[in-house]
């Protein structure tokens, strides 16, 4: 072999390893926090952690029984106010949208999908709590919902523009008019697709923070109602690793913990949900 | 445009009252306008977006104009604004993490596009997406403990001791910073990388590969020569999705970058970014002007990531298209 085939057949080795590592690297960063995560909060979670208020400073123990109670009314919300938005809007882009009008409001999810979340805490911070004059869940769950809509909207379309139009000339076929095709043989033929890409959004806007800090804000309490600020999982991570404490520290590990496997998990089983194959044949 | 009353359009007339009224009475056109509106609710709520940064950022707008961006001085007492500070770090930042994040990202990505048997490439990029689900906070926290620490004894003194000539890596190790920020959100945007990079790679033709491999190439490169440059727009559009993410990224930049309105050519300064100052000042924010700069910032951080996402989109849908013959090379 000449050396410049040697050195062509090497560098091509090096630089397909290099590749390889690289993959691996990034794939390495996940079971690397979901590791530290689990050896430093592990320990913190108990039974308490989940039932109990958090201690009052100086105390140890306690637990972010507030925090979740928050988190969950907050994700209601976002979903109460996102989905049906998102849903219908998608289902318009499937099966009535012309060809301008949908690409506008395509364009336009996507960019919204990439405004920064802080911004959106401005927004809902400026038409919700600006008026209330006060912090409260429901600004924090309107935050939340409009981060919602673009992720349901797109997926919504996309699940729907999966179903083969075979089942549509059916319903057709078979007398029925456009909205009854689309309600009843269209959307159940793509419901499966739908409730996953509705869960993976509320997953994904389950670990925001920075929408809520100044809009849902934080609570030590329980929070009544709608009207009132109420704590949740990720402002309270967050309070508490900049905190000084060196027990806040430990909480916030724990905290860190249940949000991660909240989020990994639903992520884990929905996809694989929707892996499994789907409610019709793919043509 | 003149319109005579005698001219009108069929969609005209589709929308005088009396033609509305029929229409209504049709199921599938309620349908259709129900649809619409949730539709259109999406278009308002952006308009109304930025109709709201907008107005409540004019009070700082008519008081510092264009003077805002290149003011250094951030003192709320005095009531004196400027944006300078805040988009330094970002922009330093931002760039910190790309120069880690794409040679990672599209080396991973060439690996799981060309090389992986395709049940791996599948079940790494399943885990990447995993990756780029875990919530900022939990990045914040881990950056918090575990890497600060880790750049105070360890990789600072040592970027200090090889490369210490260079004005980036001098001043005291302090542990915060925008070199520590950069590589939280290095890690962040990879799987935005790697997952847009991969697709773009799967999109470029199989004959492209195999007239390269045909002619002698080895795989390296038909890959580097050929497949990379022809996928190469939807890579740029790739890198530009992971600047606007990383640009508006806040919670883990806030927690490691030290929140010090400094301009310092050193990474290792600490320094404060856009995100930042908004979620540490906001809801303490007292009087309008003060309220009124901060939500300029935002508004600022809006435009910036409303044209780089408009920009990446724009490439990807460009190469992808290409590749699956929508468009003609």
């Amino acid at each position: 072999m000449s050396a410049r085939l040697i050195w062509r057949k090497s560098l091509n080795a090096f630089m397909l390893s290099l590749t390889g590592l690289c993959a691996l690297l990034t794939v390495l960063a996940l079971f690397f926090i979901l590791g530290y995560l689990v050896w430093n909060g592990g320990k913190d979670i108990s039974w308490s952690f989940f039932t109990h208020l958090p201690a009052p400073v100086g105390e140890t123990g306690g637990g972010m029984a507030n925090a979740i109670v928050g988190t969950m009314k907050l994700l209601l919300l976002a979903a109460l106010f996102g989905v049906p938005i998102g849903l219908l809007g998608g289902v318009y882009l499937a099966e009535f949208g012309g060809r301008t009008t949908p690409f506008l409001v395509r364009y336009t999810a996507d960019l919204l999908n990439g405004v920064p979340s802080i911004v959106i805490g401005i927004f809902a911070y400026a038409l919700v709590v600006m008026p209330m004059h006060h912090f409260s869940t429901l600004a924090g769950g309107f935050a939340l919902g409009i981060m919602v809509i673009p992720t349901v909207l797109r997926n919504t379309e996309s699940f729907l523009r999966d179903v083969p139009s075979a089942l549509r000339e059916g319903a057709f076929a078979l007398g029925a008019n456009k909205w009854r095709m689309v309600a009843t043989v269209v959307l159940p033929a793509a419901s499966r697709g739908i409730l996953t890409g509705v869960l993976l959004a509320l997953a994904r806007v389950a670990g925001e923070t920075a929408p809520l800090l100044f809009t849902a804000f934080g609570n030590r309490y329980w929070s009544p109602g709608w009207m009132q600020p109420t704590s949740s999982l990720p402002v309270v991570i967050y309070t508490y690793a900049t905190g000084p404490y060196e027990d806040w520290h430990q909480q916030a590990w724990a905290a860190g913990l249940v949000l991660l496997g909240l989020v990994l998990l639903t992520n884990i089983t929905v996809r694989a949900f929707l892996s499994r194959g789907s409610s019709y044949e793919r043509m | 445009m003149a319109t005579t009353p005698n001219a009108a359009t069929p969609a005209e007339l589709a929308w005088s009252p009396r033609a509305l009224l029929r229409r209504l009475g049709n199921a599938d056109e309620i349908a259709h306008l129900v649809t619409l509106i949730a539709a259109a609710t999406l278009l308002l709520i952006t308009a109304l977006l930025v109709f709201q940064l907008w107005v409540h950022s004019a009070e700082a707008r008519a008081k510092f104009g264009w003077s805002f961006f290149v003011t250094r001085t951030w003192d709320p007492v005095s009531g004196e604004f400027g944006a300078l500070p805040f988009i330094y770090g970002t922009l330093v930042t931002s760039a910190v993490a790309l120069v880690i994040a794409v040679p990672l990202g599209v080396g991973g990505a060439i690996f799981l596009a060309e090389l992986a048997p395709p049940k791996l490439s599948s079940s790494l990029t399943f885990v990447s997406d995993l990756l780029a689900a875990v919530p900022s906070v939990i990045y914040g926290l881990l950056g918090v403990f575990l890497l600060v620490p880790l750049m105070r004894t360890t990789i600072q003194p040592v970027l200090k001791k090889t490369l210490g000539f260079l004005p980036l890596f001098q001043g005291p190790a302090y542990g915060i910073g925008f070199l520590t920020a950069g590589i939280v959100l290095a890690i962040m945007v990879v799987p935005f990388v790697l997952s847009v990079s991969r697709e773009v790679l799967l999109a470029v033709p199989r004959d492209q590969r195999e007239a390269a491999l045909a002619l002698g190439a080895t795989k390296w490169e038909s890959t580097w020569k050929v497949v990379v440059p022809a996928a190469r727009i939807g890579i740029f559009g790739s890198v530009f999705l992971a600047l606007a993410r990383a640009l508006g990224e806040t919670m883990a930049v806030t927690m490691v970058i030290g929140n010090n309105p400094t301009i310092s050519g050193s990474l290792f300064s600490p320094g404060y970014s856009i995100a930042a100052v908004l979620a540490n000042e906001f809801s303490e924010a007292t009087g309008n002007l003060y309220l009124s700069a901060l939500i300029e910032l935002g508004l600022v951080l809006f435009l910036l990531t409303f044209v780089l996402n408009g920009l990446a989109r724009l490439l990807i849908l460009v190469t992808t298209a290409r590749g699956s013959g929508v468009l003609p090379t």
